[in-house]
């Protein structure tokens, strides 16, 4: 049995200790806002937070995360309304949508350790994520746009 | 077909009802009135498509809940083709809940996304319907208020008698209204009107897209669903010989290992069936990550393929097709088309007297242009849900075409269409690869095999190299200029795996006095599709790249050379059954001259490379502008022109234009799949390249040309001419002109790949 804490919650697995966290979260407990896009971690479809940081999800063991703290994108914010979330609506990022929420959730230590990123600063945050269909404009402006509702909240 | 529907006249057939509970149902078709010799001029029409196929209900709670019958995998229509029918309704969007419409070819007809036809097949039925709808509620209230109807009017959802002050929400109507005759001939909107379409609405799944909830084929979940992986030849030409399961079925979770055949050898293939490998192993297990495992124990012994004939029967043409033993390469394939190019081809089209014209000329510019096999690479890999039993079959997944599918599957499993049920996911990407349900028939036949239900997962790897690609394609163009450097003659003799990229009728046709347009074909085995305009986006980045090169030999502006030759199409057009309309293409191009500021001194630091094109009905073009960054060229800006009629909701559609170039960037720099010896030479993305954040412009600005034509389509079009516009950006980037996809070869001294 392997314990994961996942959205502050407590699950127990009966898995292959070997098996990548991204099919544990999708075929073992069933949160599948987290996206199988390559397994070899080129893709970013499947970032999840592991103890805050991103990690690709496919190629990271379960074994690894016991014991840690994992957020999917289902636990990125309580009410669904972390910044990202609010831009991403308000600049209706998504074409798809297949790829935004491991978009997201890079997207959101990309912010967490840098309040106010600029172009450059999104391109290397995200260079491991792939959007087929292009929105990668959008999405840079919604990362500002987050950011900027992140400050006016920080300074109320 | 497209084509011939086209020009099918689509007045609705309307029906209403009551709703258990009350409230009204409007039901309508947008086929019923088709003349006979319409019918038969619609190849693969089934009767009942004559009959209903749509519906909006609107409930005493005043919900407005309406039907999206396409499939939707990116391009919006969940929230586009019901804000259609609110706008004539009058409804309030805020109270309009959008419904994803299962497949039923009885009820919701073709359902085909693709063609850049989803907008433009259902404007005028959706419009029809939701104007009925207002004017029966609003009968329904002058009735009730006894008051005369002409005096009833709408706002948001609301009937209001302005005299009496009198008003009421749809909702207290709608039971009455489901009872009275059905108006015919309901007056439209006029376009200046709209207060719904052409206003940016919200894309009504947007905050399940960034919350995580199960949308997607991949995320559909069944009771006591097995996972399913297809171990297919590891190439193309290959197929199975013998396999040794005894160590997989000893790996955790597995189930069985078995293998299926697809299609009976004699199986008439419709038009959007393909089989790259008949015989499929299959592995059964509980989870994807234990089948994958066990997939890799696999003991398996291929052989190659010998040559075998298709049936093929692509709506209603029926053709024997040879399909080649061998395993192909790249390379040798580029040397067989070089060497068929030289060879005489199929005249498509011919205008004036080219052989003389060439025979006579000053001087004759000739280039050849080459585009690799490109993977659709949808970021969802492949995936269906099957349960199939002897008595009926349930399918749940992305797919494009159900209306195509279903047919396939009802002859494979020898079950009546009724018997069998397609639910359609939200798609994640298609761009035409899931047009090719294939991967429908092998899940069904290995749920019932299996006898459970199933989901059929591709890998990533499995996912690439199965196929199905664009085709390789090849094109040399020519032109013949008189002393004074006109232009005199124009010829394209294009080929390519398996098909020709050439459209004989598109622009420069009918522009120049002589005109030839040739093409060839060599058979492959590579299996091969469409994806996003796949001869279209080839001709875009060869014909457009070829006549930047020209109007730079004539000592002229590229846009005003275009401009030039367009205006000569349209004041006196060349030859007939010209595909384009002249103004609305030189319309695009002035557009983004204007918008670009094309020959404003300020953007002399820019590398600008221009290009336009018409395809699926519609018009862009583009100017890319590019500067030197980190000694690479890097496309800073782009600026869109775009006419593809009324825009439904403009910031949707400028979404997928910019997605458009930015698709077109990368594909036209770095797309390429190739094969060594029927070996895919990229099975991921470390070696197929994407475009990525750092490689997308800065800035892309869209700007649709205003008018009151009928939507006319925008999934595709956009795409081609970027290829063009990157191409000749690059030539003012480098000095160098560029002839052969994927560009970045030649744009720096390190391969793409």
């Amino acid at each position: 049995m392997i314990t994961l804490t996942i959205n502050q919650k407590n699950y127990e697995v009966d898995v292959n200790p070997d098996m990548p966290l991204l099919w544990v979260l999708r075929d073992v407990i069933g949160l599948v806002g987290t996206k199988y896009g390559c397994g070899v971690a080129q893709c970013g479809a499947c970032v999840v937070h592991l103890n805050g940081e991103a990690v690709r999800s496919c190629v990271t063991k379960v074994k690894r995360a016991q014991g840690g703290k994992i957020t999917t994108i289902e636990g990125l914010s309580e009410k669904n309304d972390h910044p990202l979330q609010k831009a991403w609506i308000e600049l209706d990022v998504p074409q798809c949508g297949y790829c935004q929420s491991g978009q997201l959730m890079s997207a959101a230590v990309l912010l967490r350790e840098n309040p106010d990123p600029s172009d450059e600063d999104i391109d290397a945050a995200m260079a491991g994520n792939i959007c087929r269909c292009g929105t990668y404009l959008r999405i840079r402006k919604a990362i500002h746009l987050a950011a900027d509702m992140q400050r006016k909240v920080n300074r109320t | 077909m497209t084509n011939q529907r086209a020009s099918i006249s689509r007045r609705s057939f309307l029906r209403s009802s009551t709703l258990a509970g009350g409230g009204m149902m409007i039901s309508f078709s947008w086929l019923s009135e088709l003349t006979l010799a319409d019918k038969i001029n619609v190849p693969g029409l089934p009767d009942q498509w004559n009959e209903i196929n749509g519906y909006i209900k609107i409930t005493p709670d005043n919900i407005i809940k309406i039907l999206n019958p396409n499939p939707e995998f990116g391009q919006n229509v969940m929230t586009s083709l019901p804000m259609i029918v609110a706008e004539e309704l009058d409804a309030d969007w805020q109270q309009v809940v959008v419904e994803m419409g299962p497949h039923d070819s009885v009820k919701l007809g073709p359902q085909f996304t693709g063609g850049s036809n989803s907008t433009r097949m259902y404007w005028k039925p959706l419009r029809e319907a939701g104007a009925t709808a207002r004017r029966m509620l609003m009968d329904a209230a002058a009735q009730t208020w006894n008051v005369p109807a002409e005096e009833v009017t709408t706002k948001e959802g609301n009937v209001y008698h302005e005299k009496s002050g009198r008003s009421g929400k749809y909702g207290d109507f709608a039971s009455k209204a489901s009872g009275l005759a059905i108006p015919k001939g309901v007056k439209l909107k006029d376009p200046n009107d709209f207060r719904i379409v052409r206003n940016s609405k919200k894309n009504v799944e947007g905050l399940k897209i960034v919350t995580g909830k199960p949308l997607f084929g991949l995320d559909y979940k069944h009771e006591g669903m097995l996972i399913a992986m297809i171990e297919h030849p590891p190439a193309i030409g290959m197929k199975l010989k013998t396999f040794d399961a005894s160590q997989t079925l000893k790996m955790p979770g597995i189930k069985d290992v078995f293998t299926i055949k697809m299609f009976d050898e004699d199986f008439e293939l419709g038009g959007f069936d393909t089989r790259t490998f008949n015989d499929l192993l299959v592995v059964v297990g509980n989870n994807t990550w234990e089948v994958m495992n066990a997939r890799k124990k696999l003991v398996v012994q291929w052989e190659p393929a010998p040559e075998r004939k298709e049936k093929t029967n692509n709506f209603g043409r029926k053709q024997d097709i040879i399909i080649p033993a061998g395993l192909e390469s790249s390379e040798s394939q580029y040397q067989k088309m070089q060497e068929r190019a030289k060879e005489p081809a199929t005249v498509l089209r011919k205008d004036g007297d080219p052989e003389s014209a060439f025979k006579n000329a000053a001087r004759i510019i000739e280039r050849t242009y080459n585009g690799p096999f490109l993977a659709h690479n949808c970021m969802e890999p492949i995936n269906f849900f099957a349960h199939v039993t002897n008595e009926k079959a349930l399918l749940v997944g992305p797919l494009q075409a159900p209306g195509w599918t279903e047919p396939t599957l009802s002859k494979v499993l020898k079950l009546p269409p009724e018997k069998i049920e397609i639910q359609m996911t939200r798609m994640g990407g298609g761009f035409g690869r899931r047009a090719y349900g294939h991967y429908l028939v092998e899940a069904a036949l290995i749920s019932r095999y299996i006898n459970a239900p199933i989901k059929l997962i591709y890998s990533r790897e499995d996912d690439m190299t199965y196929g199905i690609y664009r085709p390789m394609y090849t094109a040399t163009y020519r032109a013949a200029l008189d002393a004074n450097k006109n232009l005199i003659a124009f010829h394209v003799k294009g080929g390519g795996l398996p098909e020709h990229p050439i459209h004989a009728n598109r622009f420069p046709a009918g522009s120049v006095d002589n005109y030839l347009a040739e093409g060839w074909e060599i058979p492959t085995n590579i299996t091969i599709g469409a994806f996003r305009a796949p001869r279209s986006n080839f001709n875009a980045a060869a014909e457009q790249s070829f006549l930047d090169e020209l109007a730079e030999e004539m000592g002229k502006d590229p846009i005003e050379f275009r401009l030039e030759l367009l205006q000569r199409a349209k004041e006196n057009p060349v030859g007939k059954n010209n595909e384009y309309d002249a103004d609305r293409y030189a319309g695009v191009l002035k557009l983004v001259r204007d918008k670009s500021g094309w020959n404003k001194p300020e953007n002399k630091k820019y590398n600008r490379g221009v290009a336009a094109y018409f395809c699926h009905n519609s018009y862009a073009a583009h100017v890319v502008d590019m500067v030197d960054r980190d000694e690479q060229p890097y496309v800073e800006r782009v600026f869109s022109a775009i006419d593809c009629g009324i825009v439904v909701n403009p910031d949707a559609a400028t979404n997928m234009v910019q997605g458009a170039v930015v698709d077109g960037i990368g594909n036209s720099l770095y797309g390429g799949l190739t094969h060594k010896d029927g070996v895919a030479q990229q099975n991921n993305f470390s070696r197929y390249r994407i475009i990525r954040f750092h490689e997308a412009p800065k800035k892309i600005e869209v700007h649709f040309v205003p008018n009151d034509i009928d939507p006319t389509g925008l999934g595709e079009p956009p795409f081609p001419p970027v290829f063009g516009a990157v191409s000749n950006a690059l030539y003012k980037s480098t000095g160098k002109r560029f002839y052969s996809q994927p560009y970045a070869n030649d744009m720096i001294n390190k391969k793409a790949f």
